[in-house]
C-alpha cells in the first residue's frame, strides 16, 4: 500500500510538474486553434482510399495534413467543415496551398462505400483524400486520437445518426500532431494558422 | 459486443493493474499472516475489497471509455474515485492490517519512508486537505485544463490517480478510526467542519454547471460522444452528479462523525459507573476502620 503510494505519488508529481512546464513554456507562436503539440502521437493509419487501395499515414508524409472525422449522410457538420476546409485551402498562397491535405474519414463503413466517399468527397474538391476502413482500424485511429463515433438505432428507413468528433486535428509535415481547430473557428484565422505552420518549415 | 469486451480494460494501464495486484495482494497476505485477534471481520474485509473494485472498474474496465466520452459518465467516474471507492476503504478501517504491514518491512527500509512520512503529515492538515480536496476538482474542471486532461492521455491517467490518492488521504483523514481522545487522530469537531468546508465549493461548482447556458466542457462536442446524446443533457446530468451527491457524502460522513463522538462521550459512563456508586468500596473500608 504504502509503496504503491509512493511510486504513484512521485509519478504523479513529475507528470504534474512537466505539464505546468509544458503550459509555461510550450509553443511560442500565437495560434488561433488550440495547441495539441506535445498532447498527442503523430499520425498514422492503415485505411482504405477511395480507389479501394489500403493507404497509410507516410503516403502523405512531407505535407500538412487536415484530418477530420465524419460521414457522407452527415446533416450539418461534415459539408459545413468539408466546404470550409475546402475554400481554407483555395485560399492559401501557391506553394503551400500543394502542400495542405485534407483527409476526411468516414466513421461510417456500413453505409459509406469507397464509391459513395469518392462522388461525397469531389462535391467539395478534388483534392480531399476520403479514406474509411474496418471498424477495428477505424476504432483504432479514433482512439489515437482521443476521439469516437457512436451509431444511433436505425429508424423504419434504416437512417441513423452518428455521433462523431467535430474537430479537425492538424499535422504537420513530420506527422507530429499540432493544432485542434474547433468547429466555431473561421476561415481567416484557419488560413493564418496554416500559412504560420507552413512557414515554420 | 462480448462480456470480455465490456470487462477489458478500454485503455490497458501495465501500472495501474501492477498497483490493484499490489494492494490486494498485499492486504490478502495480511490477512492470512497477522495474528487473529487483528484481522478484520469479514464485513470490513468486504467493504475494503468493494472499494477496490469499484476503483478498479472505472478505471480498468468499459466504463472508462464511456468515461472519456460523455461528461456525465466522467463525472460518475469520480464520484467513485474522489468519494465512494475511498469511502469504503477508509470506512473498512485497513489500520490494523497496514500496521501489521509495517510491522513486516526490513528495518533498512524504514529510513527511506521518513520523507513519505513527512508528506503525509503536512497534506493531512486540515486546512490543506480540504483545500487540496475541493481545489483538485476545481483543477480538473477548469475547462482549459479538463480540455487538455481529455485530449493528452498521460493527463488523463495522472488526472484519474491523483483523485483516487486525495480521495484516499481526505476520507482516511475523516474516518481515521483512532479516537482523537487518546491519539493524535485529528477531533471529530474538525472532522465535521471539513466535510462541510469540501462540501459547499463542490455545490457551487455543480450548480454552475448544471444552469450553465452554453457548454461549459466543449471537449466532448469535439471529440465525439459515445452516443448520439444532446450535449446540454449530458451537461446537466454531469453537473447534477457533481453537486448533489459529493453533497449528500459529506452529510452521511458528518453523521457518521456525529454518531462515534456521541459513542465516545457515552461510552466510558458504563466503565466509570462502578466507581461512582455508593458500592462496596467505602463501606469495606469502614467496616476495616471500625
Amino acid at each position: 500500500m504504502i509503496s504503491t503510494i509512493s511510486t504513484s505519488g512521485i509519478r504523479l508529481f513529475a507528470a504534474l510538474m512537466l505539464a505546468l512546464l509544458a503550459g509555461c513554456s510550450g509553443d511560442q507562436q500565437n495560434w488561433n486553434a488550440k495547441s495539441i503539440s506535445g498532447l498527442m502521437p503523430e499520425l498514422s493509419y492503415e485505411l482504405t482510399d477511395t480507389s479501394g487501395k489500403t493507404v497509410t499515414a507516410e503516403d502523405t508524409d512531407g505535407n500538412i495534413r487536415l484530418m477530420f472525422f465524419g460521414f457522407t449522410s452527415c446533416p450539418d457538420i461534415c459539408p459545413t467543415t468539408l466546404q470550409k476546409l475546402a475554400r481554407v485551402v483555395k485560399n492559401l498562397p501557391e506553394p503551400t496551398r500543394q502542400d495542405v491535405k485534407i483527409i476526411f474519414v468516414s466513421v461510417d463503413p456500413e453505409r459509406d462505400t469507397p464509391e459513395r466517399i469518392k462522388s461525397y468527397v469531389e462535391f467539395f474538391s478534388d483534392s480531399i483524400i476520403g479514406l474509411t476502413g474496418s471498424e477495428k482500424n477505424l476504432r483504432e485511429l479514433s482512439k489515437r486520437y482521443r476521439t469516437t463515433f457512436g451509431y444511433e438505432a436505425p429508424n423504419e428507413d434504416g437512417n441513423y445518426d452518428v455521433s462523431h468528433s467535430s474537430a479537425v486535428y492538424v499535422f504537420d509535415r513530420d506527422g507530429e500532431a499540432r493544432l485542434l481547430v474547433r468547429p466555431g473557428q473561421s476561415t481567416e484565422a484557419l488560413i493564418a494558422d496554416l500559412k504560420a505552420l507552413a512557414s515554420q518549415g | 459486443m462480448s462480456v470480455a469486451d465490456y470487462l477489458l480494460p478500454y485503455d490497458f494501464s501495465p501500472l495501474t493493474i501492477l498497483a490493484y495486484i499490489l494492494v490486494l495482494g498485499l492486504y490478502s497476505y495480511a490477512l492470512l499472516a497477522m495474528p487473529a485477534a487483528d484481522r478484520p471481520g469479514s464485513g470490513r474485509i468486504f467493504t475494503f475489497t468493494l472499494g477496490v473494485l469499484l476503483c478498479y472498474a472505472v478505471m480498468q474496465t468499459r466504463f472508462d471509455y464511456y468515461s472519456q466520452y460523455m461528461f456525465f459518465v466522467h463525472r460518475g467516474q469520480h464520484l467513485i474515485l474522489h468519494h465512494l471507492g475511498p469511502i469504503l476503504i477508509a470506512l473498512s478501517n485497513p489500520l490494523p492490517v497496514m500496521q501489521f504491514l509495517y510491522r513486516q518491512m526490513p528495518k533498512p527500509v524504514l529510513p527511506y519512508l521518513a520523507p513519505l512520512g513527512w508528506a503525509y503529515r503536512v497534506l493531512q492538515q486540515p486546512a490543506i486537505a480540504s483545500l487540496l480536496f475541493f481545489g483538485l476538482i476545481y483543477f480538473w474542471l477548469w475547462p482549459s485544463i479538463h480540455f487538455d486532461a481529455m485530449l493528452s492521455r498521460d493527463l488523463y491517467w495522472v488526472m484519474n490517480w491523483s483523485m483516487l490518492l486525495d480521495g484516499l488521504l481526505f476520507w482516511w483523514l475523516i474516518f481515521d478510526p483512532r479516537s482523537p481522545a487518546t491519539t493524535n487522530a485529528l477531533g471529530y469537531g474538525k472532522r465535521i467542519l471539513c466535510l462541510a468546508v469540501v462540501a459547499i465549493p463542490q455545490m457551487i461548482l455543480g450548480a454552475y454547471i448544471v444552469f450553465a447556458r452554453g457548454m461549459v466542457y466543449d471537449v466532448y462536442e469535439v471529440c465525439g460522444r459515445a452516443w448520439p446524446m444532446p450535449p446540454d443533457m449530458d451537461q446537466l446530468i454531469g453537473g447534477m452528479l457533481t453537486w448533489i451527491p459529493p453533497a449528500m457524502m459529506s452529510i452521511l460522513g458528518i453523521l457518521i462523525i456525529l454518531r462515534r463522538a456521541m459513542r465516545a462521550d457515552t461510552g466510558p459512563a458504563p466503565r466509570s459507573a462502578p466507581h461512582s456508586k455508593p458500592g462496596p468500596g467505602p463501606e469495606t473500608q469502614q467496616e476495616a476502620t471500625q
